[in-house]
């Protein structure tokens, strides 16, 4: 137990140096012990807003949205006993950006910014809906199908995008390209702490089902007999996964591979167990992306790229390497 | 201890389990016999609370199973079923599992308690000496030990195990029934286990229950259940019934086609 909760601290070390780091470093660099004055007395001067407007929100966000992608693969995969579902895989991404694609080309988004990230989540609560209830027989949930059609559903909504990319202006295009890489500059400062509430509260609930979760390792019919409820427990971490996961590609778009990647690579190191993967996996998602997005800004500054692309550069080929040296236990 | 009355079950529009009623007393061993297909895993199932009942009830100690929550019922019942997937955890983390029916709202870690009981199953079933191996890299004896280990860590009134001698060697066969037999005589514990193995159940049961295209078709002594006539009818095989000489339980010997119509014919000649 104490080798694993020196893990869980190395972890929030790895975070918060990533963090601090991430604040130094951009298109104007500002050394480590300049922010400690800069908080005291630097009020008013423009390293002060840089710092505190511009770095510190998007840190948060990259927290919020790398800590509830990675949380809600872990669930999903636990729950699937399936190492490759990720958030995404259930189309809950795909309906997001129908949404947001609609928005768009409807022109609603010039109107009221407010409303995109509000488009993007309604689009991915009704696919969660529709997969929800197609893959319900009699009462139960059942898992397989709620795997299948979440794919065919993500196909298909893929395939309405590009049928709306294909047929609009080329203004719209471009903002439906740029929202569907995904990123994490968001002006609105409310819409980030709502993101940060809803993904550290997620971690608080997620472990009301790490028990179920381990029992789970061991197959459904097993989960039962150690006096699991399986069916409300599939319903409300699918719940948990999808909410966590519509609301962080609502606002900072699809980023991809953190969900799939994050929670395999700490099973890696850290084991099967949930009680101590949920919190990990939280803490390394939140690292990655903050990291990943530290990059994305700074290497061809002032110039940004996607964050989206570095994290499945970085993140695929950490993992390719991860899985030639060490066996994936699942 | 359990009482099953005019049960029907089964799955989706097909029913297996036609109006079965059953009594089992505390501190029974019983075993589950019966060709393949015949229900006795439909029959666990029902009792597991894995399959919701079409008509009829199961009553636990007097109380409707589905008037229970899972976790009560996982306090009272423990389930040793053919295929506990869960190679990566060590085998000490397997048993612990079988404490999350007894754990606290709000507990999600091991108590010394509990650690305490874990070891206790372990030392009982012989598997203290690879506690911090992986499940999934003991041998196939070993780990049906491990889960009984585990099934006994949820400290239940009923033990089911399904076929829990499937594919283990006669020493591991005889290590995991003389042990559910210790379970049985020292612990008090009820048990109704499914086998193929007539001759084992034959063996170590008080009781036997006979199940054919999902109905009781004989129930009782060993003795009674196994002899020839009800074999070769439920199995539609020739067989020849000895005694023990040791133990004086039945005893089923198959006889081939071929050697059957040998004997035949030098009954002719």
């Amino acid at each position: 137990m104490n080798r694993k909760l020196s893990w869980i601290l190395l972890l929030a070390g790895i975070l918060f140096g990533v963090s601090i780091i991430s604040l130094c470093v951009g298109s104007v660099s500002i050394p480590f012990r300049e922010i400690l004055s800069l908080i005291r007395e630097g009020r008013g001067t423009a390293e002060y807003s840089i710092l505190f407007d511009i770095r510190l929100p998007r840190i948060i966000l990259a927290f919020a949205v790398g800590g509830a992608l990675s949380l809600a693969g872990v669930l999903l995969q636990g729950m699937f006993r399936n190492p490759l579902v990720e958030p995404y895989t259930l189309g809950i991404s795909g309906g997001a950006a129908l949404g947001v694609c609609l928005n768009i080309v409807l022109g609603l988004n010039r109107k009221a910014v407010f409303s995109l990230p509000i488009s993007g989540f309604l689009g991915a609560a009704l696919i969660i809906l529709l997969v929800y209830s197609l893959s319900m027989r009699r009462g139960t949930l059942r898992i397989q199908d709620l795997l299948l059609i979440g794919v065919m559903i993500s196909f298909i909504s893929s395939s309405l995008i590009m049928l709306i990319m294909a047929v609009s202006r080329v203004e719209n295009l471009h903002g439906i390209i740029f929202w569907v890489m995904g990123s994490l500059e968001q002006p609105n400062k409310s819409l980030i702490k709502l993101v940060l509430a809803a993904s550290v509260s997620g971690l608080v609930i997620s472990y009301f089902f790490c028990l179920a979760l381990n029992a789970f390792s061991l197959g459904e019919e097993e989960a039962l007999h150690l006096g699991i409820n399986i069916e409300r427990t599939k319903k409300l971490l699918f719940i948990l996964a999808s909410m966590l996961t519509g609301l962080s590609v609502s606002v900072a778009g699809i980023i991809g591979f953190v969900g799939l990647v994050v929670p395999h690579f700490v099973r890696m190191f850290l084991g099967g167990d949930h009680r101590i993967l949920l919190v990990g996996s939280f803490l390394s998602g939140a690292a990655f992306l903050i990291f990943c997005d530290t990059l994305a800004r700074t290497i061809i500054s002032p110039l940004e790229l996607p964050v989206g692309v570095i994290t499945g550069i970085l993140g695929g080929t950490l993992f390719v390497y991860a899985l030639s040296r060490k066996r994936v236990v699942f | 201890m359990l009482e099953i009355r005019n049960l029907i079950c089964g799955y989706d529009a097909k029913f297996l389990l036609q109006e079965i009623n059953l009594k089992v007393e505390d501190g029974e061993l019983i075993g589950i016999i019966g060709p393949n297909g015949s229900g006795k895993t439909t029959l666990l199932r029902a009792i597991t609370k894995v399959l919701k009942p079409k008509k009829g009830e199961i009553l636990l100690k007097g109380k409707n199973i589905w008037d229970m929550g899972f976790r009560e019922l996982a306090r009272e019942i423990a389930v040793v079923s053919q295929s506990s997937d869960a190679s990566f955890m060590s085998v000490k983390e397997f048993v612990l599992l079988g404490r999350i029916p007894h754990y606290k709202k709000f507990q999600f870690f091991e108590t010394k308690g509990d650690e305490e009981i874990a070891r206790k199953y372990m030392t009982l079933t012989d598997t203290l000496r690879f506690e911090n191996q992986p499940v999934g890299q003991i041998s196939g004896g070993e780990r049906q030990l491990a889960v009984i280990a585990r099934a006994m860590a949820q400290e239940p009134e009923l033990l089911l195990l399904d076929e829990p001698t499937a594919h283990l060697d006669i020493t591991h066969q005889v290590a995991v029934l003389d042990l559910i037999r210790r379970l049985n005589k020292e612990f008090g514990l009820t048990v109704i286990m499914v086998l193929h193995d007539l001759n084992l159940a034959g063996e170590y049961c008080n009781r036997l229950i006979l199940i054919n295209d999902g109905q009781l078709h004989k129930m009782g002594e060993p003795a009674e259940v196994l002899t020839y006539e009800i074999i070769e009818e439920v199995y539609k095989t020739v067989v020849v019934v000895e005694e023990n000489p040791i133990s004086h339980k039945p005893y089923v010997l198959v006889v081939s086609e071929e050697d059957k119509q040998k004997w035949e014919s030098s009954f002719l000649s």
